[in-house]
């Protein structure tokens, strides 16, 4: 099951992501994961939040050039060695990951990653076939 | 008195009368060669001008209309060439103000006064057989490399034909083979002069006397700061690819403004709004009139470029007019390290690219002693993915794209819409943040 995450394009320009943050914040809108990619002269900033589609709107309507993408968000055995088990089995089976970061909550007592995969359908069966726990959408709402 | 060094004494010191009727018989010639042209014959033939014959003074010139760098858009590729194409052995070009570029044709003779009046320029300066020349101006289709490299052989000079860039090399080079004279711009050569010392070769290492320096406007100061640094003679330089490249105009020993070789062109000083002629001594657009190519022959061109001509004659004893440094232009072109940049044909890549919002600004400032040229572009939100590869991957499309046209590598910077300024209409969306030395 996929779930949503926002990008926002940051020009390389003081105070934008504080710009992002306390926009959401004054809006009750609760942070989940985040991660920033950087470039040296722009950032894409990754989040998942509680409320997607408000959040989306808020940010758009501020000038924010913001989009969602499709992510997973998976169980990983929260023990030495559980991201790299999990990455074995992708990678047997050719699931091509794109990036992923960690969550602040968990959902069980696993570790909770957000992935973005090159081929996301795809992905998802052999997650199914290899019965490694994926988190849903309604379920990270309710972290 | 220093010994004044001629090339060519009796056309260079010849009393006024003679450069006059050299002038006339010349541009008789070369209205002929324009009516071979589809670009000058209907033009002509509307002022009553169908033969050369129909031309009767130099005053009559002003008859002719005035050409425009558009005028050479327009006639891209052939309708200006006046010989067939089998006799042209040359071929340059340089940038267009859209993305049709200027093109110039040479025949064997153009070619051959080409070379003439760089032997003159070059000895005028003093350079002579002896002297080892860097020419560091870029080689191609752009006239300031091969232009001096052809001038400097037939003088008898040794030529390096390096081309510019790779500065270690420059100065490596410099070095190994005891330079004496080097062709650049003046940014370029205070650049070197910033990184001398980098890779142990010093200043007493090396053995510069003189450089031409030219392709972009510069002051007083700035000559004077390259000839202390440097501890060289600095020499200005002017020309432009349309009447032929470097070797239009081109200063002797005394280094006081660049005379004008009048038995090649005909210079004439206008007002960029009436057109009317203006006197020596007062600053207007300068106009010319290459009467020594029969390739391309190319009446009453309007320059853009602002100057004056002195009207007192120089030290030196000659008798072809100096014209001032270029004091500014009529139209928005920029020089970047040397290199003509029009807005329009950075604006015109920018228009074919989808994922660019119309907004953009043109920035430019300095990085050192070099230009630095820097195109600020709003993205496109419905286009955004998140993915930072696609973004960096369409920073350098950008200046691929820019580049195949203005030839030089911008910087582009992607902006969030509504971070730029907006320009309504016409506005200039040139930041030039350069020193106005």
């Amino acid at each position: 099951m996929k779930i949503t995450q926002i990008s926002v394009f940051l020009e390389n320009r003081k105070g934008r992501l504080y710009d992002v943050c306390s926009l959401l914040g004054g809006h009750g809108v609760n942070i989940r994961a985040l991660t920033i990619a950087e470039t040296e002269s722009f950032g894409v900033l990754r989040v998942v939040v509680d409320k997607s589609e408000a959040a989306i709107k808020l940010l758009r309507e501020n000038q924010f050039v913001a989009n969602f993408t499709d992510v997973v968000a998976i169980e990983v055995p929260d023990q030495p060695g559980g991201l790299a088990s999990i990455l074995k089995i992708l990678s047997e089976h050719d699931v091509n990951i794109e990036y992923m970061y960690g969550f602040v909550e968990k959902f069980s007592d696993k570790a909770l990653l957000v992935m973005r995969f090159e081929d996301t359908d795809f992905a998802q069966q052999i997650l199914a076939k290899q019965k490694i726990h994926v988190v849903t959408e309604k379920e990270i709402e309710g972290l | 008195m220093m010994d004044i060094p001629f090339w060519n004494r009796e056309i260079e010191t010849a009393e006024r009368g003679r450069i006059e009727q050299i002038q006339f018989q010349r541009l008789q010639e070369t209205i002929g060669w324009a009516l071979k042209t589809n670009l000058y014959r209907k033009r002509l033939s509307q002022v009553g001008v169908n033969s050369s014959d129909d031309i009767k003074s130099l005053g009559d010139l002003r008859r002719i209309p005035f050409t425009t760098k558009d005028d050479l858009r327009v006639s891209f590729p052939k309708g200006h060439l006046a010989v067939p194409m089998n006799e042209v052995l040359r071929v340059h070009s340089s940038s267009g103000t859209t993305g049709i570029p200027t093109v110039i044709y040479y025949a064997r003779q153009d070619l051959d006064n080409w070379t003439d009046l760089l032997a003159r320029s070059i000895v005028a300066t003093g350079a002579g057989p002896g002297d080892i020349f860097q020419n560091m101006m870029t080689y191609g289709l752009f006239t300031g490399g091969l232009g001096l490299h052809y001038g400097a052989e037939r003088v008898g000079l040794t030529v390096i034909p390096i081309g510019g860039g790779n500065t270690k090399r420059q100065i490596q080079v410099m070095k190994d083979f005891r330079t004496t004279v080097v062709h650049v711009t003046p940014s370029y050569l205070l650049h070197i002069h910033s990184k001398l010392g980098e890779d142990g070769i010093e200043l007493k290492d090396l053995a510069l006397r003189k450089a031409f320096i030219g392709a972009e406007p510069h002051s007083e100061n700035t000559r004077r700061k390259l000839q202390d640094l440097l501890r060289i003679d600095a020499y200005n330089s002017y020309g432009l690819s349309e009447l032929n490249g470097p070797g239009v105009a081109f200063e002797c020993v005394c280094k006081k403004d660049m005379h004008v070789w009048e038995d090649a062109f005909i210079v004439e000083i206008i007002d960029p709004k009436t057109g009317e002629p203006l006197p020596d001594g007062q600053e207007g657009e300068v106009v010319l009139t290459n009467v020594v190519r029969r390739a391309t022959p190319i009446l009453r061109y309007r320059t853009r470029d602002l100057a004056f001509l002195h009207p007192q004659g120089c030290d030196c004893g000659r008798t072809h007019r100096r014209l001032s440094r270029i004091l500014g232009r009529t139209d928005d072109m920029l020089i970047i390290n040397g290199v003509n940049v029009f807005p329009s044909q950075i604006e015109e890549k920018i228009m074919k690219i989808p994922e660019v919002a119309t907004n953009y600004q043109i920035h430019v400032d300095k990085k050192g002693a070099l230009d630095r040229l820097t195109v600020k572009v709003e993205i496109y939100p419905k286009l955004f993915l998140g993915e930072v590869s696609k973004l960096e991957s369409l920073k350098h499309r950008i200046v691929e794209e820019l580049r195949s046209s203005i030839t030089i590598s911008p910087g582009v910077e992607l902006h969030e819409p509504g971070s730029l300024p907006v320009y309504e209409g016409k506005a200039k969306r040139v930041v030039d943040e350069r020193p106005k030395d």
